[in-house]
């Protein structure tokens, strides 16, 4: 059974068509990254999941029920948030706030304290939330969607105002999280450093899927090059390579498609005067600016 | 059942934290306990005097006081954690919406109910103690009668401005149109009934005249009050009562059927609402 599925959902709002017919399945322990620009859709998609709007035409499922319809209560019981941007309760303390959304949510007290303690807010968890910085808060936000052990987990921007020590305990979070068969959305601005966390990307611009599928997938279908950086005094590239060469400021640089990357690889290697190599892949970056201009090109905006 | 209390606990909370409920109480004690002593200042004595007349006094000061209170304490509670992003986040949990909004109304009703009790009765203890001319007794009845139509006066508000909140998208439109509800019921309603009483030279139907006054709260309130104390005229706006006379029942009844339909009506429009 499909964790969530989506087909052919779409969303109108009275004249904006926020998701034009989006298909989506999501299997127990992926993990999926949602990409795009401001107003692409990635919210849309949350909120369908979550069940909080219905879609104009088409279908949303969750655990293979209507996450909008009559059985919903118990479905939310398995679902953790964390949405862009809370503020929380100022005048409560962190474990006030925790304890207020875990007895809503139906789950023993106990978890609360380790919940703190697992994202880092034991010491503070006695002060009032108007003290916390903004990645305390996000850490307290994190802490709220983690309690009852959901099985489907939607982050929106977790990672927005934590510093990259943080960031990355969050992330080595989520790797957790899915070892234990969690089942995770992650939508986010910041590309750097989510690729190595997550299965699958879905990249949405004006309401369309752009492109899906895994990062070696996407590389592969947007056929950007590898990037080799050179550095060493008269260097002599072979000649087939050349005309894919130029100077830069930090030496040559040698652009290749993916497939000829190793025989041009062994190649620059086995140059004599070659001091230092560096090799550039593709990047979920690349990946996503390459959809993004594509785009703009298509749909040249008004 | 258990959501609802979760959340009737915490605004109950709030309200302690913040100084709702200390601050309310203060108001109450003060009003009743300065009208009872000082409410006979105009005829050249200071002291408490007649139980009666202090309270269908403080019923006319309460009209003011108790609906801008319960409007300041509810209006921003659903807006409010609209605005902070809660509210989808709530949303988002095992909780209906009318659980939600029912929880919200829930805890404002509590931080009411006690603060009038507190306030009010802290009053009536001041009386008890320091007044010659009225026994315990005496007193006991008449207070718990006010309290209890005060704070029924109370939660009629607060589910007013639990309607206003549920149906704006922001907290400074949500407070605007609570000013505006207040000045409506409180001044402009009794105002205009005088005016349509004066510009017709009285020549309205006197039948069916009175029953306009069950369209405001306020007055069903001032009216259930000044019916408790049998002694007491129905003065100004309140004497064309005379006409209907309004039995106690029946002023009760349409008291609790304004705070019900509030209730449904706050329900319905926050389940209306767009997250």
């Amino acid at each position: 059974m499909n964790i969530v599925e989506l087909q052919q959902a779409e969303k109108h709002y009275q004249s904006v068509q926020a998701l034009k017919s989006v298909d989506l399945s999501l299997q127990q322990g992926e993990v999926l990254g949602l990409f795009g620009h401001n107003g692409a859709g990635k919210t849309t998609i949350i909120k369908l999941v979550l069940g909080l709007i219905k879609p104009t035409s088409g279908q949303v499922r969750v655990f293979g029920e209507d996450p909008a319809g009559d059985n919903s209560y118990h479905l939310r019981r398995q679902l953790g948030f964390l949405q862009e941007n809370v503020s929380f309760y100022q005048q409560m303390t962190g474990h006030e706030v925790l304890a207020y959304f875990a007895k809503l949510k139906g789950c023993d007290k106990k978890h609360v304290k380790d919940l703190l303690e697992e994202v880092g807010l034991a010491h503070a968890a006695m002060r009032r939330v108007k003290t916390y910085s903004k990645g305390m808060r996000q850490r307290l936000g994190l802490a709220q969607a983690l309690l009852g052990q959901p099985k489907l987990l939607l982050l929106d921007e977790p990672t927005v105002g934590l510093d990259p020590i943080a960031t990355q305990d969050f992330y080595q979070g989520i790797a957790k999280l899915k070892a234990q068969g969690s089942t995770i959305i992650l939508c986010s601005h910041v590309l750097a450093g989510v690729e190595k966390y997550i299965d699958r990307a879905l990249i949405l611009g004006q309401g369309h899927i752009l492109a899906e599928g895994s990062l070696s997938t996407l590389s592969e279908q947007t056929k950007l090059p590898v990037t080799f950086q050179l550095q060493g005094a008269n260097l002599q590239l072979p000649s087939d390579l050349q005309a894919s060469s130029s100077v830069t400021d930090h030496g040559v640089q040698v652009q290749v498609s993916q497939q000829q990357k190793m025989a041009a690889l062994q190649q620059l290697v086995a140059l004599p005067s070659l001091e230092n190599i560096d090799i550039h892949m593709p990047s979920l970056e690349d990946i996503y600016t390459h959809y993004m201009n594509e785009l703009q090109h298509r749909e040249p905006p008004q | 059942m258990n959501a609802i209390l979760t959340v009737a606990n915490k605004e109950f909370h709030d309200g302690l934290r913040n100084r709702w409920v200390m601050s309310i109480s203060l108001i109450f004690a003060l009003l009743a306990t300065g009208l009872a002593y000082f409410g006979a200042a105009a005829s050249g004595q200071a002291g408490f005097t007649n139980l009666s007349t202090t309270l269908v006094s403080l019923a006319s000061l309460a009209v003011f006081v108790i609906p801008l209170i319960a409007l300041m304490l509810a209006y921003d509670g659903v807006v409010g954690e609209d605005e902070s992003g809660t509210l989808l986040l709530l949303m988002t949990y095992p909780l209906s919406r009318w659980q939600l909004v029912l929880g919200k109304m829930m805890g404002h009703w509590m931080i009411m109910a006690f603060s009038t009790i507190i306030g009010f009765g802290l009053s009536a203890i001041i009386m008890g103690v320091f007044s010659d001319t009225t026994t315990w007794s005496e007193l006991i009845m008449p207070y718990a009668f006010f309290i209890t139509f005060a704070t029924l006066l109370g939660w009629i508000f607060i589910a007013i401005a639990t309607m206003i909140s549920a149906s704006v998208a922001e907290k400074s439109k949500a407070a605007g149109l609570a000013l505006i509800v207040w000045f409506v019921f409180v001044f402009m309603f009794d105002l205009s009934l005088l005016g349509l009483l004066v510009g017709t030279e009285g020549n309205v139907n006197a039948e069916l005249f009175p029953y306009l006054l069950l369209l405001n709260p306020t007055d069903i309130f001032r009216l259930i009050i000044i019916s408790f104390f049998a002694d007491q005229q129905l003065t100004g706006l309140m004497a064309v009562a005379q006409h209907a006379q309004f039995s106690m029942f029946s002023l009760i009844s349409s008291m609790l059927a304004w705070f019900v339909a509030l209730v449904l009506g706050a329900i319905a429009l926050f389940n209306k609402r767009k997250l």
